[in-house]
């Protein structure tokens, strides 16, 4: 067994991008650079520099120096904003694109899934499909057939098998697609975005597959913009920006980062040049907090402790009566629960111009211990114009001590449920047997 | 669990200058040329009102338009042999070297989306696209086979060369088909080159008049062009024209084989660029 799965060291890649126009000065010129041109860029096609057909000068570093390393077994999250290199990075690692500068070792069976569906025919029925599909995917045929029945079992697809695929519904086609993806078994996957598919109840059942693959044992490097799908399935997250390696860390630390980089805490989010705050016409959103029960920002907080989400928004023209409301996701992409402001303040009135700072106070003992994603919303009601809906503007952790008075009681194993209540519990003993029937009966009389 | 030496190690860093084939991986990967060779030949005439008539439409009317024009009108010679059958048991060859070239020098452009997203030896993509086109073959080789029995012509023991010269119009076939397939991806030009190079090559192939035109040297020197030897070959073997066309298909042979190696090396060379560019 080696020690490592995966070893990038000071990768870069660069590509062209762009045109720099040159000023032709006369028809001489333009002529001479007509008859001239092709010939140079075949020449320097052949001494291997890929120009593309016209003339690309400008150039742009997609990765530059990028050093990490995976230990086999780890599933390990990719993070960034687009352009930020990971696909880049994952199409170098799959050996998709060659890099410009650097080098990468690889321990192991390699499986890239970039896209769901890549080298699908709309002609082919279903089961010729997955073997083609397979096949690009790297494969035997011997593998597909063993695999063949769960493939389709997992895409619910059985009926259809035998149907060209052009005649699926998207979501079929999809379910199909990932599962044949999903029964690759590689020592080290590659993963872009592929949750990013299907119905609800689909993604879920995808990212349970993909938990599967990690706990397995298998290499995984995920790339998602999922955050919440990211902490729940990697405990190691790396952060990219502008092609650099800007933090390689646990899951939440990442991904608290990445959702205010340059902001501090994940607790506060602010939008501090107008032109760019989320809204419309009527409202725009300035700045969500979160506070703790002392009054600060806090981006982790107590199980049994209140804590209160503040969204500041200015309205831009009077007379509307606004509904702010929030959205709260947890890491497993769940809506834990939304609401609307009832504040009776402002409740069907209309209001001026200004700027305003509604307050969610949840109570304690509510929330389940994880990361708590927070959507931002407002709405005017009659007529009903939205204005803006802001996903993942915060994000906080909800920790249980284990002290013994949350709703966990004594234990401090695993619990399930996407809210965790203190409920009030009560018992009644009766030495003798019998105890729950004649104490309900008597309960009632 | 697996010991180190077990673990396949994949040693990723910049390619400079020409690269090796990796022909042992393109072996690795045979499973996957079958497929998509497969796929191309059940795609090829879905939806299509007459189907694999295709594959002999073409040949067919083509010779009969060449029986008419150049048999009858301009009476062109024919070796002694009935034109009809003359031409076509060139066309065969020839559709199937055409369709071979156009298909492989569209099919990395055509196959973008599987190129930027996954990984395989590019080298199967033209492949399967000119090994295809050999179910099209048989099918009009079927339709000669008839013909020679309409016409009494019974072949003689030379058939056996028969998958030889396949083989030879396949590698031709291939070779041009990989250059054109790679500069395809950088230059679009390509795309407006091909129609115009199979014309252009029909014209230069002895498939409306015999190479028996020319006398030696020049028939020899005449097998630089490949599909010469193919053409002349089928002919050899399968109409037993007494014009044996040894010394031009080895001429033919070697040019074929050139044109596949270098091919190859540059079809390897571009490999690289291809994800970025296409």
């Amino acid at each position: 067994m080696s020690k490592t799965a995966i070893r990038v060291e000071d990768l870069s890649k660069e590509y062209c991008i762009g045109a720099r126009q040159e000023a032709y000065k006369t028809l001489r010129d333009t002529l001479i650079d007509a008859f001239v041109a092709p010939f140079r860029r075949t020449g320097k096609l052949l001494r291997g520099q890929a120009t593309g057909a016209a003339e690309l000068d400008e150039k742009i570093w997609a990765l530059k120096g990028v050093t990490f390393e995976v230990q086999p077994g780890e599933v390990v999250g990719l993070i960034g904003r687009n352009g930020a290199g990971k696909s880049t990075l994952l199409k170098i690692l799959a050996r998709i694109t060659d890099p410009t500068d650097g080098r990468a070792e690889i321990y192991g069976r390699v499986g890239s899934l970039l896209e769901v569906g890549t080298g699908f025919h709309g002609e082919l029925t279903g089961r010729e499909n997955i073997y083609l599909n397979g096949a690009i995917l790297g494969m035997k045929r011997g593998e597909i057939i063993r695999k063949f029945d769960e493939i389709v079992s997992f895409a619910e697809v059985e009926k259809f098998i035998d149907t060209p695929v052009k005649h699926y519904s998207s979501g079929m086609y999809l379910r199909l697609a990932f599962a044949v993806a999903a029964h690759l078994e590689p020592e080290i996957l590659l993963v872009d975005e592929v949750l990013a598919v299907g119905d609800a109840r689909f993604q879920r059942k995808c990212l349970n597959k993909m938990q599967d693959i990690g706990q397995q044992g298998r290499t995984v490097l995920f790339v998602s913009h999922n955050m919440p799908a990211l902490t729940r399935l990697c405990e190691r997250t790396i952060l990219l920006e502008e092609g650099q390696l800007i933090k390689d860390a646990p899951s939440h630390q990442v991904v608290s980062a990445y959702l205010n980089s340059g902001f501090g805490t994940t607790a506060v989010r602010e939008w501090s040049d107008p032109e760019r705050r989320p809204g419309r016409d009527i409202a725009r959103l300035c700045a969500v907090r979160v506070r703790g029960q002392d009054g600060k920002f806090s981006d982790a907080v107590d199980i049994r402790e209140p804590v209160g989400i503040e969204m500041e928004y200015e309205v831009l023209k009077p007379g509307y009566i606004l509904m702010p409301h929030w959205h709260f996701v947890n890491e497993e992409g769940i809506n834990i629960f939304s609401a609307n402001d009832t504040d009776v303040a402002w409740r069907r009135r209309p209001r001026p111009t200004g700027c305003y700072v509604s307050t969610i106070l949840i109570p304690g003992n509510l929330l389940a211990e994880g990361t708590v994603f927070v959507d931002a919303a407002l709405t005017t009601l009659n007529p009903d114009l939205h204005q803006f809906t802001e996903r993942q503007t915060v994000a906080f952790q909800v920790i249980d001590t284990l002290e013994g008075d949350s709703a966990r009681g004594d234990w401090a194993g695993r619990m399930k449920g996407v809210v965790r209540p203190l409920m009030q519990w009560r018992t009644q003993f009766s030495p003798n047997g019998y105890a729950s029937a004649t104490t309900m009966a008597e309960g009632e009389v | 669990m697996k010991t180190l030496s077990e673990v396949p190690v994949i040693v990723i860093k910049p390619s400079r200058g020409w690269v090796s084939l990796k022909l042992l991986e393109m072996w690795e990967y045979r499973e996957l040329l079958y497929f998509l060779t497969l796929r191309d030949i059940k795609v090829r005439y879905k939806q299509t009102v007459l189907g694999v008539a295709w594959a002999i439409i073409q040949p067919f009317f083509t010779m009969v338009v060449f029986s008419l024009f150049f048999g009858r009108l301009a009476h062109v010679p024919s070796d002694g042999i009935p034109y009809p059958i003359f031409s076509y048991a060139a066309l065969v060859p020839w559709t199937f070297f055409a369709n071979g070239l156009i298909q492989s020098s569209n099919s990395i452009v055509g196959h973008a989306n599987l190129v930027r997203k996954v990984y395989f030896p590019r080298l199967t993509i033209p492949t399967a696209a000119v090994l295809s086109g050999v179910v099209d073959f048989i099918l009009a080789f079927i339709v000669l086979l008839g013909m020679m029995l309409f016409y009494g012509i019974v072949p003689t023991l030379n058939i056996l060369w028969l998958p030889f010269f396949l083989a030879l119009a396949l590698v031709t076939a291939l070779g041009v088909g990989l250059w054109l397939s790679a500069m395809n991806v950088q230059f679009r030009d390509v795309r407006h080159i091909v129609p115009f190079l199979t014309q252009f090559w029909l014209f230069v192939t002895p498939i409306a008049y015999p190479s028996s035109l020319l006398s030696e040297p020049w028939r020899t020197l005449y097998g630089i062009n490949p599909m010469a030897g193919v053409v002349e070959g089928f002919r050899w073997v399968l109409l037993g024209a007494d014009t044996t066309p040894g010394p031009m298909v080895i001429a033919s042979s070697f040019v074929a084989v050139g044109l596949l190696v270098s091919g190859a090396f540059c079809f390897r060379r571009l490999e690289k660029t291809f994800a970025d560019v296409v």
